[in-house]
């Protein structure tokens, strides 16, 4: 048994040239073929590809789709995310907990299934959501959870379950999807249709540096979420000295309520690998790596197959298109469940087959990125409007939008509406028509810009989306009268806790105690003294953590107390001086009681 | 990359050569940056946070962060201070620091830490986190229960012994320190003369049978605050120009 194990493991270190920085390769292949990974399979791992043991275990125990100990055959990972929890979550985390009679994180007897939670799978406008492996299902009702599980267990295979597929290239041999695009606003970059070559074949009748500039007098800012000028990016990664360059996408799309470049890589995929390959030209890279968060591993072959597809047609590999020397082709990196590894550096780590730390800056990637390189790591989206730029002139795109925020941008809408899905409209619309084209009724708080973004009340609807006042990745997360705001605020906190790369202390401890604070004033246990707590706890984690996790974890604690002050006021207590509000008394003689083994005398009942 | 390079911290005028890091730069001109995860011959981490400085005042860590011309570095303000002891009393919190009874007590670094930046008692809440120890090896232990995650070990063992001893496991909360084997630090070939032995700022990675020998009153930092060696200079005469 032991045998065959390490003969499994050789063979697929083996198809990975032995190669440590694939090792995310080999664990996602290993978790494939023997479902977990244990102690002797990192030995094996380790051997194989000469690295410590104890690197491949860091690794290992990085991300959350691995594991060490066996799961089941079916690994089911219901989406537990705030915009969930609003669409009965628990519900159908009830219906599947019953029809397995298992409890979350535990494994069936017979070793079919595993049932585990997950943050944001990306599909918040058709929620709850679960994956059972690499199968999406969405729209799911506690009969539905139900009806699941029975057909697994009766066909013994995920790809008999029955299915609704959804719409568009969702429905397309390789995807089988029942994921629905949801694509409610189709605006002039991103969702109009495109001619495969066209805007590449544009892009190399110039010379590299008109590419360049083409990208900065379109004033493009980078739309996944810091909004950084792409044209001057590459300046810099063209100006590095370093050889064989690198273009990276970023697809790992994990901030809650954020989905719109799954709907992208859905219908609009060559457009994507087409700006790559222009800023392969531009930057002079021959390698372009898309990073796909794991939960999108259902797109995988349909990417591959268009990859494919480019190559074929000349539009990638060597002399593209007749263009001597223009040498470029892509590859397909797939992460593991972390959202820290769509922070660029993390990114970079992971792709290197590590744990999914960010690095410290500088260098900054375009200076030395991946395997010290220079590095271009942009959105999704972003590489859209490239190439849009590219077809249609830096001129047209800059005369969208607004002027601090040219083209259009992508909204992943969801919570409390009739219209949630993805909306492309120019930059510059207010917020509450954006309320209105979504049907959103008695709204009473929107979370700008996914966890991590601003909570605004009804008194900020008037202000535009935009780089220069409402600034977002792309998430609008509508919340109506019947929520609590703190409770939205108290999930997203229990979010960043999970998704800590615990590097630095403000980011792995800070956030833990913001957290259970927060919980504590959320329940009527908290003193009027711990609002200021928590501001300053939130400020010292965003002014000392040392990525941009930490250093926007604390916005819904701060975002809140700054737009829902009220709602903190009404519940926090004044007690007499010496009781806290936290302080249980009875549940502390309990535990004493216990502790003791003895009833109090003073206390008992 | 030549050249001299002017910048202050706190007012005072400092010159450090390009390259050098703001706390490399500030310890050469005497001036103490709090500083955990940092230390002399290794590469800079980044993971505590304590030296972070505002830097034209926006907040770096003065560890990671490279010196230029004409920076505006704050380092000794009350606002700093106030943050940097937060940072120390999560560590604390954190962890299991019983420090009465630890044999590192007045040779930690961490709980001098705590007295230098006035730290009475943490505002936080303790976690009291279940952490294993490790005695498996014949001269060394591990006790997790005061580790702060400062990678100086795994650095002291990959940068100066040319070893591959410890490593970091587990994401966020369940990070914790390692080692390179299956049955823990019996099964590595760490040995208690190696740098990284002598490398942890706390009681985590310990030698066995030498704690309390030296008496209360008589440790390190009984006698003087952390940090007064850079403030003394005695710190740079003993780095020879580096750091
Ligand atoms: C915790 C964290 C998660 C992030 N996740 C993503 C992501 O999923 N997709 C993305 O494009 N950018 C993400 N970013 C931003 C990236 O670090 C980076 O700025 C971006 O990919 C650059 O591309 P752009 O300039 O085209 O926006 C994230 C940043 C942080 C700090
Ligand atoms: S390591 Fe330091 S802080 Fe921790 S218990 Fe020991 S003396 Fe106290
Ligand atoms: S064992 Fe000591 S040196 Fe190693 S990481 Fe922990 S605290 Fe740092
Ligand atoms: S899919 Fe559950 S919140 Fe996004
Ligand atoms: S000394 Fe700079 S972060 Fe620890």
């Amino acid at each position: 048994m032991a045998e065959t194990q390490e003969s499994v493991i050789r063979g697929i270190c083996g198809r990975f040239a032995n190669d440590r920085t694939r090792l995310m390769d080999i664990l996602l292949e290993a978790h494939r073929r023997l479902g977990s990974v244990s102690g002797e399979a990192v030995d094996a791992i380790a051997r194989a590809v000469s690295l410590p043991r104890v690197e491949v275990e860091s690794t290992l125990s990085f991300y959350a789709f691995f594991s060490p100990r066996p799961r089941g055959r079916f690994v089911i990972r219901l989406c537990n995310d705030i915009i969930d929890q609003m669409h009965g979550a628990e519900r159908v985390g009830r219906a599947f907990r019953e029809e397995l009679g298992i409890d979350f994180g535990a494994t069936t007897a017979d070793g079919l299934f595993t049932l585990e939670h997950t943050p944001c799978i990306g599909m918040c406008d058709q929620a709850p959501a679960a994956l059972i492996n690499d199968k999406v299902v969405t729209n799911l009702s506690s009969d539905r959870a139900r009806e699941l599980v029975e057909s697994v267990r009766a066909s013994g295979d995920v790809e008999h379950m029955k299915l609704t597929l959804g719409n568009g290239n969702n429905s397309h041999p390789l995807v089988r999807a029942v994921v629905r695009n949801n694509l409610r606003e189709r605006g002039p970059v991103i969702f109009a249709p495109l001619v495969r070559g066209t805007a590449l074949r544009k892009a190399l009748a110039e010379s590299a540096t008109e590419v360049i500039k083409s990208i900065k007098v379109s004033r493009l800012r980078g739309r996944g979420g810091a909004g950084f000028p792409t044209g001057m990016k590459w300046e810099f990664a063209r100006a590095a000295t370093g050889e064989n360059k690198i273009v990276v996408c970023n697809a790992d799309e994990g901030e809650p309520g954020t989905f719109k470049d799954r709907v992208i890589l859905t219908e609009a995929a060559d457009l994507v690998f087409e700006g790559m390959t222009i800023a392969g030209y531009g930057v002079g890279a021959a390698t372009g790596i898309v990073y796909l968060r794991g939960e999108y591993a259902y797109l995988l072959a349909f990417l591959e197959s268009l990859l494919k597809e480019r190559r074929e047609a000349g539009l990638l590999g060597r002399n593209i298109l007749g263009k001597q020397g223009f040498d470029f082709d892509i590859r397909i990196q797939l992460g593991a469940g972390a959202y820290i590894c769509g922070e660029e550096t993390a990114l970079l780590s992971s792709c290197e087959g590590k744990r999914g730390d960010p690095k410290n800056r500088p260098p900054f990637p375009a200076q030395s990125g991946y395997m010290g390189r220079p590095t271009v790591i942009n959105n999704v989206e972003t590489f859209c409007c490239v190439a849009r730029i590219l077809e249609n002139g830096p001129g047209w795109f800059s005369s969208i939008g607004t002027n601090d925020s040219t083209g259009t941008k992508l909204y992943s809408v969801s919570g409390d509406c009739d219209r949630p899905g993805v909306y492309e409209l120019p930059f510059g619309v207010r917020v509450s028509d954006l309320l209105n084209m979504a049907g959103a009724q008695e709204t009473a708080a929107v979370q700008v810009g996914g966890a991590s973004g601003q909570m605004i009340g009804p008194k900020d609807f008037g202000r535009t989306l935009r780089f220069d006042d409402l600034a977002t990745g792309g998430a609008v997360m509508i919340f109506n009268k019947q929520r609590d705001v703190l409770r939205v605020a108290k999930a997203f906190m229990d979010f960043f806790c999970e998704e800590s790369c615990g590097y630095c202390t403000p980011c792995r401890v800070g956030n833990r105690l913001l957290r259970e604070r927060l919980g504590q004033v959320a329940d009527g246990k908290g003193s009027p003294e711990d609002l200021a707590y928590l501001q300053k706890l939130g400020e010292t984690v965003k002014a000392t953590s040392r990525c941009g996790l930490g250093q926007t974890s604390a916005q819904p604690v701060l975002t809140t107390l700054r737009s829902f002050r009220s709602e903190y006021d009404r519940r926090v207590q004044t007690r007499p001086a010496d009781l806290l509000p936290s302080f249980d008394g009875a549940a502390a003689v309990a535990m004493a009681e216990s502790l003791a083994q003895r009833r109090s005398v003073y206390f008992g009942k | 990359m030549s050249g001299e390079i002017t910048f202050t911290i706190d007012g005072t005028e400092v010159r450090g050569q390009a390259g050098q890091s703001i706390l490399q730069a500030a310890a050469m001109a005497s001036i103490y940056i709090p500083h955990l995860c940092a230390k002399r011959g290794l590469t800079a981490w980044g993971s505590c946070r304590v030296c972070t400085v505002l830097v034209n005042g926006r907040p770096q860590a003065a560890c990671i962060q490279p010196i230029a011309e004409g920076i505006v570095v704050e380092n000794d303000t009350e606002g700093l201070r106030a943050m940097r002891r937060e940072l120390i009393e999560m560590l604390f919190v954190e962890g299991n620091h019983f420090c009465p009874f630890c044999e590192k007590s007045g040779n930690c670094e961490l709980q001098a830490m705590g007295y230098r930046l006035g730290m009475l008692a943490p505002q936080y809440p303790y976690f009291f986190p279940v952490r294993d120890v490790d005695a498996s090896h014949p001269d060394l232990f591990l006790d997790r229960n005061r580790c702060i995650l400062c990678a100086r070990c795994v650095r002291a063992s990959q940068e100066l012994d040319g070893k591959n001893v410890y490593g970091f496991v587990g994401r966020g909360a369940d990070k914790h320190i390692a080692a390179n084997a299956a049955n823990g630090l019996v099964g590595t070939d760490a040995a208690v003369t190696d740098m990284a032995s002598e490398a942890c700022p706390v009681g985590s990675l310990m030698k066995k049978r030498v704690g309390y020998a030296i008496p209360i009153g008589q440790r390190m930092y009984d006698t003087k605050p952390i940090g007064t060696d850079i403030e003394s200079g005695s710190a740079r005469a003993q780095a020879g120009g580096g750091r």
